[in-house]
């Protein structure tokens, strides 16, 4: 400490100044931005439900709709949207996790075909929902449905618009968002933890079985959710591939079509023959799309939640 | 360390030194029929670099062998070649031979998995997995198609009574692993380490994370084990390396200097690096 008592050989440090203009503003500014985006939602969230709270009654839940659709509910759409966004799920995260170790664990980092395959998924994440509707459309229902359909001999069963294309489909579309945070959570799994395990004796799946994948299930959960509240909304990629705009029935196959609330809303806002009898259900019905993706992302919400908990320990 | 430069015999270890390496006497290598692990003329590259340059020793079983050095000298990549953990890092080459209980451990065709059964590892940090502390005991026995209840409480017991944890921890083996302290957790991974019923322990600095009193405890876990298994320590602490081995390697930029039984090399070491290194001139 005998240095801070010599004699230093520059001039004096400049004194601050007294008020950060700077800061100032780019905090008002940060403020401002964040109070906007909070005023926005709530707006719009606050239009909704003033709206179509009146008319989500039960018989609004459990009813079809009737007399043109002027009347009546939507208990079809909401079955079909949850049948949809199940049967997504249950295809895309399998095969999204299983993109991920691959690429993250298996594949060679340098190989030009592992970039090409990265490539190709970044680039999956850019093309517009429409164009996965189109490609659903070709490939699933009239190359894959129809060539099985001839494979089997049968007539039209599985080569027209269905529920298991549509979801096949929305999987497409959210691929890239699973692969890449299955990617991100792997990659946050310490070294130590797979170092542990294979200084054990254990093999390489046996690693990514019982180590990796259990520590990533947080972020892989992440992706679901994204996905999940982003296939109950998205109506482009269904409209030709298993979407209908009026059902009698329910669907009890995977390769019956079905109403979904998105586009269910398109056809309210849309194809009404009176505009002002339907307002009040298509405020309902996107009050109640609304809440089932926040009721289906709380679900998943409160199981990361818990899985993170075990995983600090805390349990 | 660098502040207090007044001794003047210092060796810069900017400046090359070449280490004048001093063959084991006959009193260790009388105890070795046969060593558990060796190598012979051992060369390791990390892409360009060249980490362990010739690396020639043989350590006998039951018994504790410390490999000492500064940092960088090459005594934690010596010691990951005994179970080939050097394998996860890229663009590694290996020349020469590493044996253990007599068998070459770079050979074609050998079963990496079934070697790192035999030659079990401690790390520098503990690294339980986040789950309970019995599913911690009995990962490696799971691994192995082990699922029988009965059996694997009376091995997980068995195991934590072994690594002294077994009375600190009987009424929560439920519980989740990181609720145990730093040297608990420590002494866990040794537990679950034993499970799998090893040859070799690996030690690369086991106390260098935990605080003074958890170090006894971990070092006096060693001395009992050793016993049973041969044991390996990597340690930046000269002073553990003289209480817990029977022999002990000084290793400097990737040459293994000299090999010689603990006492003897504390006390009358007959390599200057050697001398210079173990009274706090470098390091």
């Amino acid at each position: 400490m005998t240095t801070s008592t010599l004699e230093s050989p520059f001039k004096p440090l400049p004194k601050r100044r007294g008020f950060d203009l700077q800061g100032a503003s780019f905090t008002t500014l940060a403020g401002a931005a964040a109070l906007i985006i909070a005023l926005m939602v709530a707006v719009i969230m606050g239009n909704i439900v003033l709206n179509g709270w009146s008319s989500v009654t039960w018989e609004f839940l459990s009813g079809a709709p009737r007399d043109g659709m002027t009347r009546g509910g939507i208990f079809p759409a909401i079955y079909g949207t949850v049948l949809l966004v199940l049967l997504m799920v249950a295809a895309l995260v399998p095969f999204g996790v299983g993109a991920a170790v691959y690429l993250h664990e298996y594949a060679d980092q340098t190989a030009w075909s592992t970039r090409a395959v990265r490539f190709a998924v970044n680039n999956l994440a850019g093309v517009p929902s429409i164009v996965f509707g189109l490609f659903g459309l070709g490939f699933f229902i009239q190359f894959l449905g129809a060539g099985i359909d001839r494979a089997l001999g049968l007539d039209v069963v599985y080569g027209k618009p269905a529920l298991m294309w549509a979801a096949l489909t929305l999987a497409m579309l959210n691929l890239p968002v699973v692969i890449v945070t299955t990617e991100e959570a792997l990659k946050t799994v310490p070294r130590e933890m797979r170092e542990a395990s294979l200084a054990l004796g254990a093999t390489r799946w046996q690693t990514v079985r019982h180590v990796l994948v259990p520590q990533a299930l947080p972020g892989i959960l992440t992706g679901a959710i994204l996905a999940i509240s982003r296939g109950a909304g998205e109506v482009a990629p269904i409209l030709f591939t298993g979407a209908a705009y009026f059902l009698p029935f329910l669907p009890s196959s995977p390769t019956d079509q079905f109403m979904e609330l998105g586009y269910h809303i398109f056809v309210l806002a849309t194809q009404s023959p009176d505009i002002d009898a339907t307002r009040p259900l298509l405020y309902g019905t996107v009050l109640v799309l609304l809440a089932l993706t926040f009721l289906l992302n709380l679900t998943a919400i409160t199981l990361r939640a818990r899985l993170r908990a075990s995983l600090a320990g805390r349990s | 360390m660098p502040v207090n430069a007044s001794t003047p015999e210092m060796p810069a270890l900017q400046k090359p030194i070449v280490p004048e390496r001093v063959p084991a006497p006959e009193t260790v290598a009388a105890a070795l029929h046969p060593p558990r692990l060796a190598t012979h003329d051992f060369q390791f590259y990390y892409g360009a670099v060249h980490a362990l340059k010739g690396i020639s020793i043989a350590m006998p079983s039951n018994s504790v062998t410390a490999i000492i050095g500064p940092s960088g000298c090459g005594k934690s990549t010596l010691l990951r070649s005994f179970n080939r953990m050097n394998d996860l890092i890229p663009g590694v080459r290996v020349e020469g031979r590493v044996e253990v209980s007599g068998q070459d451990v770079y050979a074609h065709g050998i079963d990496v998995v079934e070697l790192r059964r035999r030659v079990g590892m401690v790390f520098q940090r503990p690294n339980p997995f986040p789950k309970s502390i019995f599913e911690n005991v009995a990962f490696g026995l799971n691994m192995l198609g082990l699922h029988d209840r009965g059996e694997l409480s009376a091995r997980v017991e068995d195991c934590l009574r072994r690594a002294a944890l077994w009375d600190e921890v009987k009424d929560r083996l439920d519980r989740s692993a990181l609720q145990l302290s730093g040297g608990q957790q420590q002494r866990l991974c040794i537990a679950r380490c034993l499970a799998v019923e090893p040859e070799v322990i690996l030690m690369d600095e086991p106390a260098s994370a935990l605080d003074p009193t958890a170090t006894a405890r971990v070092e006096e876990l060693v001395l009992e084990l050793k016993s049973r298994y041969t044991i390996v320590v990597v340690t930046h602490n000269m002073q553990q390396a003289a209480r817990i081995s029977n022999q002990t390697a000084f290793m400097l930029q990737g040459e293994l200097v000299e090999f010689d039984e603990t006492r003897r090399m504390f006390t009358s070491p007959r390599a200057k690096l050697t001398e210079d290194y173990i009274t706090g001139r470098f390091g």
